[in-house]
Formats: C-alpha cells, structure tokens, sequence
C-alpha cells in the first residue's frame, strides 16, 4: 500500500495490468505496480507464490514483470515511460508460441 | 592416527564416484566416498546433463554399447534413487536429435550415422535422417537454417545436480560414510590392501576404487595404474524458465526439468584455465538462436565453463592395476549418460574383483599399444 | 580504442573519481545499470535533491552528481557490465559497446544484508533501502500501517524522512540486542567521540526527531504474517497490525564482480561480511582492477567520496600522469577526510553488529529458487561444506539474483549446521554474466 505525496506531480500515465496509472517522472516501472496497488507484481514460476518488489536497487529481481510485452524485465531499473504497459509476469515465462 | 576400515575406498565424490560408490553399497559393500571441499575442479558441477548414446563410439563400437547399456541402465537408477530418497531426477528418455546447419553438415551427419550403423553389426543402431519439413513438425520454431537432424530413440537428459545429490543421499542412507574435505594427499597399495591419508585421517579397504576425474592423472601410478587423462573446457549457457517447449534434448540444447534452456558444449584444449571466454559464448548463443530464433529472447541467467576428463582418444578408461589386484580406476567425460553403466554394471564388476573382459578396450594399455607401434 | 579509466558506478565513489580523473587528464568512461547518476544513496538526487524532507545530508549529493554530469567523460547510464576479462581490460557490456581501458574501478557499492525472516517474501515486506528509493526517486511514501523492523542507522533516517513527508511510521521494531549500547559507547570513548561527532550529532538529532513514534527494543523472533500479503507482524512477546513491513540490518558490499574476478577478499569480522581486499588507495589483488567506496568495506558516502579520489589518483600515477610523491601529497586532505567519515564506524559496528541468526526451517533462504533454511541445514549436515556445493545440491543461488540474496544466509546457516564459521565457508564463485543478459544480445556481441 503506497501513495504519492500530494506536492509531488504525477505526469506521466503507464497502465499496470490494464489499469491507467499516474506517476512522476523518475518513477520506475516498480513504483508504478506499487503505486497502483497491484497484489503482485509477479508469480513465482516455482511455488506461484505473490511477490512485489522487494530491494528496488536491481539486486533481489522479486520485480520481474513483462513490460511492454517483454516478459521477466527488472521493473526496478525500467524508468516508466508515457503509454507503457506494465503486466504481472505469471510464473514461468513463454519463450514461444506456434 | 587410527584406521578407519572399508569394505571399499572410492576417490572421488562426482558423478562417477558417486555412481560407483552407490553401487557398490547396492551389492552390500561398505565403502567410504572420499571427496574435496566447495572449491574444486568438478566436472560434474559443470555437466550438461545430456543421457546421451547418438555420438558415442564411431570407429569404437564398444564405446557404443556401453553407452547403450548405460542408457538402458538408467531407468532403474532413477527409480532405485528416488525411491531411496524421494528425489525426482527428471531422466527422461524420448529420443533425442543432432541438428544439421547447412547442407554440408546434414549430408556429413548422414554418413556418420551409416557408419555407426555399420560398425554396430548384430547389435543394431536404429536412426533416422529427418528432414527440415518433417523436423519442423517435431521441434517448435525451428529457424530457417536447419535443415535437418539425426534422431536416435537412445537419447535422453537428467538433471545432473539432483543426481549427484541423490547419489550421495542413497549412499548416505544406505550406510556408506561421505567424507568431504578430504582430498588424497597419500596412498599406499599392496595386493587386496590400500591405505589412503585424506583430510587428515587414514582410511584402509582390500578395494580402491580412483573416480578423481583430473585428479586420477596423479594419484594413478600411486597404485599400479595409469590415467592420462588431460582437461578440456566447455562452457554452458543457462536461461531463466521458460513454460515446456522441447519435446526432446538436442545435442547442443536442452530443456531442463525447471524449463530453463541450457546450450553448450564447446571443446576448449587450454589446460587447467577456467577462464569464460566471451567470444566462445557468443558462438554457442549464436547457433542456440540461429536452431531456435525464440530462444534470443530469453535471460541468460547463468553461464560457465568447466573442466571435461579426456583420454587422449576421447574414450573412456577403465582399469584394473595387475600389481595390486583390488585397485581400479574409471576416467570419462559423460558421467550422467554413464551414471547407469557405472552404478549397475561397473561396480557389480569391482565388488566381484575383477573387470568383465567386454572393458579389456577400455584399458589404459591401449595407448602403450600406440605407443610402441 | 583504448580509454585510461573504466569505471562500474555512478553513486559516490564512483562520480568522485570519475570527476578527479577527468580533471587529471584521463580518459573516462563511467556506466551504471540506473538511468541517472547518484546510486543508491544519491538515488534521484538530481530531481528531489532540494526535497526538504530528505534532508540536508542527501542535497550534498546534488553538488556531486552536477560536477559529475560536468565532467569531461564518456557516460553510460542504464548500462550493464556482463563480463570483464581484467587481462586484457575489455567490458563486455550489455547497453552500450564495448569497453577497452587500462584500468577498472569497481565502485558498485553495497547492497542490504538479507533479512531471512518467516513471511519475508510475502508482498507489502520490502526493505528499509527500496522504501527510501520510492521515495527519492518517485516520491512515494507507504499508506496504511507501516512497520520499520532491524537496526542500523538508515532505521531512523527513514522513520525521520516518512515523518517529514507525513506518512510517519506506526511502529520501529528495533533488533539491537539489549545491553549493545554500553558496548558501543565503549567503542566509542576509545576513539572516534571527536572526529565523528559531526556523524554523532545527526544521529543524536534523527533519534529526537522519531521520538514521539512508538518502537520496541531488543526484538527477537521477527516473523511476517498473511494470507497472500503481509497482515500482521510478529515477534517474541508482541504483534502488530502491519500494511508495510521494512526491514533492514545493515548493508554490506556488493561482492558480486569482485568474487568473479577472483580477487583477493577477506571477511570483515566487525561488520560481518566479506570484502575485497585493497590498499589505501583501493587497489585490489589485481594489478589492472581497483575497488573504491562501500563496495570496499562500509563506510558510508563520505568515505566513498574520498575513496574515488584516491583511486583516480592512484589511476593516474600508474599511467603514467602523476609522480608517486604528487599522487601521495594530493592524496592527504582525502586520506584525513576519510579518517574523519570512518571515526564513528566502530561505535556503528559495534552498536548494530547483526544478532546471531536464529532462523526457522521453513524460513525461504533463497528467495529466487524457493529453497528453504532446512533444506540448506539438511544438504549441509549430508555434506556441503560451502556455499557452492549446496548450490549444486539444491539449486539456491541459481535464480536470476544469482545467489546476491541468499549467498549470505546459505553461508551462515553451513556455518550453524556444520559448526565452523563464515569466514571458513566462504562465498559463492559467481560468473559471468554478472547480470542476466538476453541470449539474442550475447549472439549479436
């Protein structure tokens, strides 16, 4: 559960697993699944478990996440960007489909 | 210091060890394992994890059936171990295919695959030459330069990790002694009597059995044997998991049981360095995308080079000293495609005494032989 | 062509000695994985660098991420390096081409020591450290009731920059075990009370500033609690109602580069955790490699300042560009600034010295491949004597993280089970790549 501080502009518009979301600049895609509320940010591809983004520093890739259609990126070090498009990478990843 | 007493000494806690050191526990044997520590030149970390028969033993077809046996073998292994230890190895053995890039290598894998079938005679060797249209119905995304595959029905993976963990857990389990940290600083050998010193205690067997990969090149002669065996790197590729793609392992590439896609097998002669190399790295990524283009997408999360057991001909060596009976050696570079092989039928043999005739060429003489003629 | 100085880092040691290279002569490159300069404790400096809220400390920075953007060197933010060969001096990198330099300095930083509690994957449990990088670097504060859990001094700095921004903390569950203070001040009255009183008195004034936030003292039993997110926080003798856990017992420097290098390390008994091993001037056991700031040893930003000047200097003297006596005499205000940043490190050591685990079996140990603290004492009493053998047997270290989170907790916890210590376990041999990079990127290299 996160919020911006109300004197900080929220400029830029990413969508979070479908979801319009406003953000600074400056923000990383990680902040955005954060500010939106997300339950996860991505699904274990062992357990399934839940799991949001943990250090934020590029370090623990607890924030793996399919930006911009691109599965299992560090959202942590992907500055939001207008448009971008910020979904929950669920379990293992699909490398190809026929 | 104090003796401690084994039915059995085997050197060397990799795949091979292990492998021999879980059967000769099977048959009843005590044996002790004796291993290094975290940091050491181990092969078997460094495996790609193929159960692999297609490639072994042209112009050598005794090297071909006793991988054939290995793989025949192995089903039980895997069964035996996880029952023991409730560990799921993830053999699985659905054929498996080499991959031709360019015609050139389509027709030289061809002829290669008719003499193995020739050299097998009596005891066969089933294969088939597939085409890219045909291939490109068994194999997702294939890219544009393949043009065909050799498949054998033999072929198969594991989990290399997760067997070297299970051996040593059924060894463990069943009463064998697992001594890490104890690399072999001194042997003495006599006939049916070894004494070893190892981390700093004292270990006698009428039985030693040396599986030190590398190692064994020195401690050899110890005991009346030889294993000129010389490292040979290779570096491996590992992505993230991916969802289940590959029906069956590839020479180069394989699924593993998590879904990462694992690509390999380079064949580096630079002694003991074990240096990645970044230009060998990027040519395995490059054929890896150029057989499978999707495969370009995926993270590469891990990556490293190990050291492969080669015999100057590239064949394994097995043998038994005739100064010290009792005293045994085995040397290869497969240890999961001969973990059958080597925990069913090797060490039946050493807990008998002696090694079965069909493994006279394997013999560590046969390169005297070359030598004096 | 060949460049002079490489460096791997942008936070303080690194801006630092780009800026002293670049003014000596040398031709600089410096790349980062972020897209701006600052690392972690800079993180966003150049846009909330005059955030009230932040604090004065944190506005330093800005000064020294708009020398660094003045410099004369080649920069490279969101850029990774994936493989250095220290002989040759070539950068493979993944976000710009490829590097040849002379020389390499390592300024990678630290990271935040692992906190292995019960319930710590658990969505809404993060660290102190990536709660604070919401903040510098986007503004975000945590909602709801918002638990601050451990030690160290990046504990009441957060709790003092929430309340500022407004969104005090409900609670600080504090770790230090109790009676570590009259240790500590022993610590400190043998030395360091004068020199780092500067150091002494902030933190004197963020502890008044929290006062009025609830907090209890010598915590033990530490768990998270929650369905499929963290509801609840729980230790010996207490719960609490929790939205937002943050933990944090310290950092430690980020050994991961170093190791695969294969340079020299040795264990920090004090700050309990490995370091390179360096000279004054931060040169490794490599001769072409050096290593400046946290990534060296812990000693805040600072001493990263200082270290990245030494480095740059000493770059420049083995290149041939300074004298050694020249290096050494400009070398002095930064040696004495250094002295200065360090004096109240062994009153910190000493006062936030991480508390023996004690760590429940179902504990996740690695966070990537899900393995838990009693699998790794089980596989450590059948046999792995170190952290690399237990990776083999289980597979922790082998997720994308690539060991940086558990390396720690699967060595202490060999250590535990097979009575020995840290310092004779070791660590994790990490190997290139250093970060996961795509197969499609290595193949076009």
């Amino acid at each position: 559960m996160f919020a911006l501080r109300p004197e900080v502009p929220a400029t830029v518009e990413v969508f979070v697993d479908g979801a319009p979301v406003r953000v600074p600049e400056g923000a990383s895609a990680a902040a955005a699944v954060l500010l939106a509320g997300a339950a996860a940010i991505r699904e274990t591809p062992i357990s399934g478990a839940p799991r949001l983004p943990y250090c934020m520093m590029g370090a623990c890739f607890d924030c793996l996440a399919e930006i911009d259609g691109v599965a299992n990126r560090q959202a942590c070090l992907v500055p939001a960007a207008p448009g971008m498009r910020i979904a929950r990478q669920r379990g293992a990843r699909v490398a190809f489909e026929a | 210091m104090r003796d401690e007493s084994f039915d059995a000494i085997v050197v060397g806690g990799g795949l091979v060890g292990a492998a021999i050191a879980w059967g000769l526990q099977r048959q009843g044997l005590a044996a002790v394992l004796l291993d290094e520590g975290d940091v050491a030149f181990r092969a078997s970390r460094g495996n790609f994890g193929l159960v692999w028969v297609q490639s072994k033993g042209l112009g050598a077809p005794w090297y071909q059936r006793w991988t054939r046996a290995s793989a025949g073998a192995w089903p039980g292994l895997a069964a035996e171990l996880a029952e023991r230890t409730g560990a799921e190895i993830g053999l699985a053995q659905p054929g498996g295919v080499h991959l031709c890039l360019g015609e050139a290598e389509f027709e030289e894998r061809a002829s290669r695959m008719a003499r193995m079938q020739a050299e097998a005679g009596n005891a066969g060797f089933d294969y088939r030459m597939i085409g890219a249209a045909e291939l490109r119905e068994m194999l997702p995304g294939l890219g544009p330069a393949v043009t065909g595959a050799s498949w054998t029905p033999y072929d198969g993976h594991a989990n290399p990790l997760r067997l070297l963990h299970a051996l040593h857990r059924a060894f463990v389990a069943a009463g064998g002694a697992y001594v890490p940290e104890a690399k072999v600083t001194e042997g003495e050998a006599a006939p049916h009597d070894f004494a070893v010193l190892a981390g700093g205690r004292r270990f006698v067997a009428p039985r030693i059995v040396l599986a030190a990969g590398l190692g064994n090149a020195a401690l050899a002669p110890l005991f009346g044997l030889s294993a000129p065996v010389r490292p040979q790197r290779g570096q491996v590729l590992v992505t993230e998991r991916a969802a289940e793609l590959l029906p069956m392992p590839v020479t180069t590439i394989r699924q593993t049981q998590e879904g990462s896609l694992m690509m390999g097998d380079s064949m580096e002669e630079v002694g003991f360095d074990l240096r990645q190399k970044p230009e060998v790295m990027r040519e395995i990524a490059r054929r890896a995308v150029l057989s499978f283009p999707w495969i370009g997408r995926l993270n590469l999360v891990r990556a490293w080079s190990a050291l492969r057991v080669m015999a100057p001909d590239g064949l394994p060596i097995y043998d038994q000293s005739a100064r010290y009976p009792g005293a045994f050696t085995a040397n290869c570079h497969s240890g999961v495609t001969l973990a059958g092989a080597h925990a069913h039928l090797l060490a039946p043999m050493i807990a008998a005494g002696a090694l079965d005739p069909a493994l006279d060429p394997f013999t560590a003489g046969r390169f005297d032989v070359r030598a004096a003629s | 062509m060949t460049i002079d100085l490489a460096i791997i880092g942008a936070g303080p040691a690194g801006m630092a000695a780009a800026i002293e290279a670049a003014d000596l002569g040398l031709s600089v490159a410096v790349i980062d994985e972020n897209p701006a300069p600052g690392g972690q404790v800079f993180r966003g400096v150049e846009r909330a660098g005059g955030d009230p809220a932040l604090g004065a400390d944190y506005a330093e920075g800005l000064a020294l991420a708009r020398a660094f953007r003045a410099a004369p060197i080649a920069w490279h933010p969101a850029t990774t390096l994936w493989h250095l060969d220290p002989e040759e001096g070539y950068l493979s990198l993944d976000g710009a081409p490829d590097l040849s330099a002379r020389r390499v300095l390592l300024a990678t930083g630290a990271q935040e020591r692992p906190v292995p509690i019960l319930g710590w994957t658990l969505p809404g449990v993060m660290t102190a450290g990536a709660a604070q990088i919401l903040l510098k670097t986007a503004g975000v504060v945590p909602a709801g009731r918002t638990v601050l859990a451990g030690q160290g001094p990046l504990l009441p700095l957060l709790a003092a920059q929430y309340r500022r921004a407004g969104a005090p903390p409900a609670l600080i569950l504090e770790t230090t075990p109790r009676g570590r203070r009259r240790a500590a001040l022993a610590a400190l009255a043998a030395g360091g009370l004068w020199a780092g009183r500067h150091l002494l008195w902030k933190g004197l004034g963020l502890l008044a500033e929290t006062r009025a936030i609830p907090r209890r003292r010598g915590v033990t039993g530490l768990r998270a609690e929650g369905r499929n997110r963290v509801e609840r926080v729980v230790w010996e003798g207490g719960s609490a109602a929790c939205d937002t856990l943050l933990l944090h017992e310290g950092v430690i420097p980020a050994t991961h580069i170093p190791m695969a290098l294969g340079l020299e390390m040795s264990w920090d008994a004090a700050q309990r955790c490995w370091r390179p091993v360096t000279d004054a001037y931060g040169a490794s056991s490599h001769p072409n490699v050096a290593v400046a700031g946290d990534g060296a040893g812990i000693g805040g930003w600072e001493a990263a300042v200082a270290a990245g000047h030494l480095a740059a200097l000493d770059a420049a003297q083995r290149l041939g560009r300074l004298s050694a006596e020249e290096r050494d005499r400009r070398a002095r205000p930064w040696l004495a600034l250094r002295r200065r940043a360090l004096a109240l490190r062994p009153f910190l050591d000493a006062l936030y010295a991480p508390a023996p685990a004690s760590i429940p079996d179902a504990t996740i140990a690695c966070r990537c491949e899900e393995v838990t603290a009693g699998q790794v004492r089980a596989a450590a009493r059948l046999g792995a004597t170190g952290p690399n053998q237990m990776k083999a047997y289980l597979r922790c270290g082998m997720g994308p993280c690539q060991g940086r989170l558990c390396g720690p907790t699967v060595a202490a916890l060999i250590a535990e089970a097979r009575g020995t210590t840290e310092a004779a376990v070791g660590l994790y041999r990490p190997r290139a790549p250093y970060k996961p990079i795509t197969v499609g990127t290595l193949a076009r290299l």
